[in-house]
């Protein structure tokens, strides 16, 4: 067995001797590792931004939204849509063992005048502990307590962008603003959270009492939702379930009835949401992969034309010494030195278009080293496996045939 | 009693020709022994290529047994005769059969890529060596498109030379050359048989076939001639009268 470091320097030699060929075989495989290695860094890339966007959101949020009564998988209507209400959420808090915190949630919306201009605006209906659950601190001013719940008042604390429309040069705390025709004021501002994973601005917000926003603004008992944090990741599950039993009992149903709510964490919805961005990731990963079979093929082919283009060589090689089995594995490693030095390059390729993409766009691309490794493994057995026939072809070569070909 | 370097019994070979079998060689009795220049001669389809193959190791013969040093060479596996044509044979060919875009010194060393179970020191120096015994030192780093006809076949000579053979085997080798080229190449022939190199070599050039020291007549897949040559010519000699002639 000639030792393989001078086998390699001879498949070297010969593969520079043609340098626009070697380059323009192993063009398939580059283009085939950086597209996979490209393609799964912007997938992982965005799930990440997906994950941070949802982490964002708070720390071990549950969600409990009302669901419809359905029987026999049909919705029963308007009628039967069950309410969560106040007492829903003051019966948890004063039973739940695995909660840190809990906060009843009221959507309204309207029309908000104070200070320099108008802005219409969500208002949302919280309790003192949400800004807890969703890890968002205040920039100036206070939230309100329950003091201010028990007795429906009327303050507000305002998200960041409707406190810079409203008071661009002042400070709100304390002035005066009118959220449709009802007075309030406003004891605090909230700092910068950001778009949400869903694209909304969150800093659009004005934040007050929910008693308040139920009683005085929008009417009726029920809420929107309830937001919960649970005592940690672990025990999030038996959280979970905690809740569930609490509201069927404070809904009264009957062990064989269906929940009226839905109760989601946070984990389930980051996986949910990066579930479509983990399927858009693989599929991009196998079309890549499908471009780096190609690119074998191609190799497979221009290994084939070079086999007879050399034939007259191989014939030189058999007739002053060569065995079959050199000829078969000198063409072999020029298939195997091609495509793992594409798979080089088209991994060095990667990285510089994954930092352009990170400097220059609005994407985040995030290089997966596993894949980095699979991909050049990849080139290599590529390059193996379509190298193959062409050395075959070229190692069967008769010596007298060969040497006498035009 | 020194054995015979080469001892064929009669030797038969044939090839199928599409439809056609063709007899090429119809039983070949020949002996060649160390230090021997010998030219086979005939005309086209008399079988000497086929011949020469066939002393080469590139062929098999059908029947008949090849002795190669005391050995019997004629029913061996593929990588038996692979060792054989690297370690006893050198050949020469009518199109120099050189490997393009390389140069001279790694041509030269090719032989030696594939010697096995031997260590080799240092095989440039091998291959200059050679490359020196033919008279063509100065160029060992020029590719064959940069040497001329004459030039490309003394590399190629060197090549043979490089794993000492027992025999160099030429076809046709001054086939592709003008005269006074052929008679430089011929002239290193004769060198190197006169230290004692065993050669045989194929022509149909009779000029040529003066400068050996036996002549082999072939036709029809048989020798019909085997003799002396009386009158050997030098070709060195011939040389610089050629030179003196011309200029």
């Amino acid at each position: 067995m000639l030792q393989l470091t001078n086998l390699v320097k001879a498949a070297y030699r010969s593969i520079l001797k043609n340098r626009m060929r070697s380059l323009l075989t192993s063009l398939g495989i580059i283009i085939g590792v950086s597209a996979v290695v490209i393609m799964v860094a912007i997938g992982e890339g965005a799930q990440m931004q997906i994950e941070r966007q949802i982490a964002s959101l708070g720390t071990n949020m549950i969600i409990v939204f009302p669901g419809s009564r359905s029987s026999g998988g049909a919705r029963l209507g308007a009628g039967s849509y069950n309410r969560l209400t106040l007492d829903d959420v003051e019966k948890i808090r004063q039973e739940a063992t695995l909660l840190t915190a809990i906060s009843p949630v009221v959507f309204s919306g309207g029309q908000v005048i104070g200070g320099v201009s108008n802005w219409s605006t969500a208002i949302i209906g919280v309790s003192p502990e949400y800004i807890q659950i969703r890890d968002w601190p205040l920039q100036e001013g206070y939230f309100f307590t329950e003091k201010e719940m028990r007795a429906k008042s009327k303050v507000a604390v305002l998200g960041k962008v409707v406190a810079e429309e409203l008071f661009p040069d002042q400070s709100p705390v304390g002035e005066k603003i009118r959220i449709r025709n009802t007075p309030f004021r406003v004891i605090g501002v909230l700092s910068e959270k950001g778009q949400s994973a869903y694209g909304q601005d969150q800093d659009d917000v004005i934040l007050a009492p929910a008693t308040t926003v139920l009683y005085r603004l929008k009417g009726g008992t029920h809420i929107n939702m309830i937001l919960a944090s649970a005592v940690s990741t672990e025990r999030m599950e038996t959280a979970q379930e905690e809740l569930e039993r609490m509201l069927r009992e404070a809904h009264r149903l009957e062990p064989g009835d269906d929940d009226d709510f839905r109760l989601r964490n946070q984990t389930e919805i980051t996986e949910a949401a990066s579930e479509t961005s983990r399927i858009l990731t693989l599929l991009l990963a196998a079309v890549a992969g499908v471009s780096l079979v190609v690119g074998g093929i191609g190799i497979m082919n221009i290994m084939l034309v070079s086999v007879t283009e050399r034939t007259r060589e191989i014939g030189i090689r058999l007739a002053v010494g060569a065995r079959s089995s050199d000829i078969l594995i000198q063409f072999l490693i020029e298939a195997v030195v091609l495509s793992l030095t594409g798979g080089l390059f088209g991994i060095l390729f990667s990285f510089g278009i994954t930092f352009l993409l990170n400097e220059l766009t609005e994407l985040y691309c995030h290089i997966n080293l596993a894949v980095v490794f699979i991909a050049f493994g990849f080139s290599g057995a590529v390059g193996i496996f379509f190298g193959f026939y062409p050395a075959h072809k070229a190692a069967a070569l008769n010596p007298i045939d060969a040497l006498r070909y035009e | 009693m020194a054995e015979h370097l080469i001892e064929m019994h009669q030797i038969k070979k044939s090839y199928k020709l599409g439809e056609v079998t063709v007899q090429a060689l119809r039983g070949i009795d020949l002996t060649i022994d160390r230090g021997d220049f010998v030219a086979i001669m005939g005309p086209s389809g008399s079988g000497k290529s086929t011949l020469l193959n066939l002393l080469g190791c590139l062929d098999t013969p059908n029947s008949g047994s090849y002795f190669l040093e005391g050995k019997d060479v004629s029913r061996l596996d593929q990588n038996s005769y692979a060792a054989i044509r690297n370690r006893k044979i050198g050949f020469v060919f009518q199109t120099f059969n050189l490997l393009p875009r390389t140069i001279a010194l790694e041509n030269v060393e090719l032989p030696l890529f594939y010697l096995r179970n031997s260590r080799v020191q240092n095989p440039k120096k091998l291959a200059m060596e050679a490359l020196k015994k033919v008279g063509l030192a100065d160029r060992m780093f020029h590719e064959p498109a940069q040497l001329s006809g004459g030039e490309q076949q003394r590399v190629a000579l060197a090549r043979a030379l490089v794993n000492q053979p027992s025999i160099i085997l030429a076809d046709e080798p001054t086939g592709n050359l003008d005269t006074k080229t052929s008679l430089d190449v011929i002239s290193v022939f004769q060198e190197l048989n006169n230290e004692g190199i065993t050669i045989v070599l194929v022509t149909h050039e009779p000029d040529i076939a003066q400068y050996t020291r036996r002549i082999v007549k072939m036709r029809d897949g048989l020798i019909r001639q085997d003799y002396t040559v009386e009158i050997r010519r030098d070709a060195k000699k011939d040389l610089v009268e050629f030179k003196d002639e011309t200029e």
